[in-house]
């Protein structure tokens, strides 16, 4: 009966109580973002949403959330946050982040609680340039159509993270259960090579230059941000005047200015263009090619629209596999010799 | 034999088709992109995501575990032998302008440079019947298609920082009423308070690709009090 009475009231205390995390440190394009406004390119919203959209996923499955709940995206300038009310647990992944909790190191990716008075740091680490912070409860901010994803451009959602503001979890809670370092996926470091499908505006370009692209190897500029990133590499020169009317683009564009200058378009790109589109960065290859720095190297390997198909496909059924590991609760240790002893105990019977 | 330049289908990456109508700004190939538009509207094609008509070319996204290029381009031309049965009448917006000099900054740039004087300017803005092509820059950034040929001129050299939203700004044979701050080399001819921004989620923005659109002149004072 006590115990009964204890965890009503913990119930209740739980469903009104908010954590606060003050924010010392934020680096620049620190932002909320979750699975963004896919739908409304038609009228000119870009879709937005986590940079590194598999991190999303495994954060959010890695921590018992709903995948597409709205996290906080932490760029390579890094985040800081002290927790000054409450507890909740929380989960960092994409990158090589370096995770600091309390003065103790944990794995870039991984899931662990911070309770008040504690200091969470996610730094830029080994490698990556994008890590996604879920947190256990309803983070709070404004949405906008439906979705609480930051436009950086306009501010809409509920916006960017600067040194001050206060990070507020509504209902948080604490799922020590779920407490572990993840093992990374094979798939999570990105490789030199980044798959596209040529065109669809490929006509704009002499086979030389179509050549070039494909045959000579490009770096990352510093013109970097969540619009796009700017290459550097062979000079892609037009072979006619540009006078196409604007077209639909898509994440992952490779769009030629006038200057030659190659730009892959991301998550806040707009959502037309008037320049033509050399090749696509196909979906799966997306999240590698963010999670490369300025002055990284790549390279383009073009690829049929039929074996892109199966690449995407082969990548989703990856990221569900993965997911179904991450998600399933470690439990407390009592919890997880319990589980094994159940295990045991069914192959007993059978 | 008869060589058929379009619709051109393009894979685009592993999730988008692009399906060509022409490579240049017209009525009948912007009616054509409607049209597909309008019939992809009512019957979706398998692992359809999402559908972005622009100028000439629309863009068909899905969802490659579910449907792939072919499948989408061959759906895709079914639709295309079908009669247009769609409702064509778009609906046709009133738009309130207020031309006052310090609204409209660029009014008297364009008066010099068409030649034709300030008011003449504002009678054949407001003598355009106009269409929204497609959307771009920003959300709710509407293409609207039908400026009067007196008023065609080149964008500026380089872009003005900052125009705030609600400008009217027109460039070539477009005009657009601005919805946020942004940088555009386009000519701001004056101001309007339309509300394209609805931060409704069944219908986000006052205008659909399609739509028409009307001009009305408003004074000041009735700019003001909107």
């Amino acid at each position: 009966m006590w115990a009964m009475v204890c965890g009503f009231a913990g119930y209740r205390g739980a469903s009104m109580m908010r954590c606060e995390l003050a924010v010392s440190f934020a680096g620049p394009l620190v932002s909320y973002q979750d699975r963004g406004r896919p739908g409304l390119a038609r009228y000119g919203v870009p879709g937005s949403g986590g940079m590194d959209t598999r991190a999303l996923k495994v954060a959010n499955a890695a921590l018992g959330n709903d995948l597409s709940a709205c996290g906080v995206e932490v760029s390579l300038g890094g985040l800081q946050v002290d927790c000054v009310a409450g507890a909740v647990s929380f989960a960092v992944a994409g990158g090589g982040f370096q995770v600091v909790l309390g003065g103790v190191t944990l794995g870039p990716w991984t899931v662990a609680t911070l309770r008040q008075g504690q200091r969470l740091s996610i730094r830029g680490g080994a490698w990556g340039s994008w890590a996604m912070l879920a947190l256990a409860g309803n983070v709070v901010g404004k949405e906008w159509l439906g979705s609480m994803a930051t436009h950086a451009q306009s501010g809409f959602g509920a916006g960017m993270i600067a040194t001050g503001a206060r990070i507020i979890v509504e209902n948080p809670e604490v799922r020590d259960g779920r407490a572990a370092d993840l093992a990374l996926p094979g798939w999570a470091m990105p490789t030199g090579r980044i798959r596209v499908v040529m065109g669809p505006q490929e006509r704009f370009f002499d086979a030389a230059v179509l050549q070039r692209f494909l045959g000579e190897g490009f770096r990352l500029s510093a013109a970097y941000d969540r619009m796009g990133v700017r290459l550097k590499g062979p000079e892609l020169l037009v072979n006619s005047a540009l006078d196409m009317p604007s077209e639909p683009v898509l994440r992952g564009s490779v769009q030629v200015a006038g200057d030659g200058v190659a730009t892959v378009l991301l998550a806040d790109h707009q959502t037309t263009g008037g320049y033509p589109k050399i090749a696509t960065v196909i979906g799966p290859d997306l999240d590698a090619l963010v999670q490369k720095r300025s002055g990284d190297a790549l390279g383009f390997t073009a690829i049929s629209g039929e074996e892109a198909v199966l690449a995407a496909r082969q990548a989703a059924a990856e990221l569900r596999d993965y997911l179904a590991i991450v998600s399933a609760p470690r439990g407390s240790l009592a919890e997880r010799l319990m589980r094994a002893n159940l295990i045991s105990g069914v192959f007993g019977e059978g | 034999m008869i060589v058929q330049d379009f619709p051109r289908f393009r894979a685009v990456a592993d999730r988008a088709v692009l399906v060509e109508f022409g490579e240049r700004i017209g009525p009948e190939i912007q009616a054509q992109v409607l049209a597909l538009d309008r019939k992809l509207a009512v019957k979706p094609v398998v692992g359809m995501a999402e559908v972005v008509p622009a100028y000439a070319a629309l863009l068909i996204s899905f969802d490659p575990e579910t449907a792939d290029h072919a499948a989408v381009i061959s759906d895709v031309r079914g639709l295309l032998r079908e009669p247009d049965t769609a409702q064509v009448a778009g609906r046709v917006h009133d738009i309130a302008v207020c031309y006052d000099d310090d609204l409209g900054s660029d009014l008297s740039t364009v008066a010099n440079l068409t030649g034709i004087g300030k008011e003449a300017v504002i009678a054949a803005h407001l003598a355009g019947s106009y269409q929204v092509a497609m959307y771009g820059f920003a959300p709710g950034c509407a293409y609207l298609a039908g400026v009067p040929g007196a008023l065609h001129l080149p964008r500026k050299p380089a872009a003005v920082r900052d125009v705030p939203g609600g400008r009217v700004i027109i460039a070539g044979g477009q005009c657009i009423v601005t919805t946020l701050k942004m940088p555009t080399g386009w000519w701001v001819i004056g101001a309007s308070k339309a509300p394209i921004l609805r931060d409704n989620p069944v219908r986000p923005f006052l205008f659909d690709v399609g739509d028409g659109v009307r001009f009305r002149r408003v004074s000041r004072g009735q700019y003001d009090a909107l």
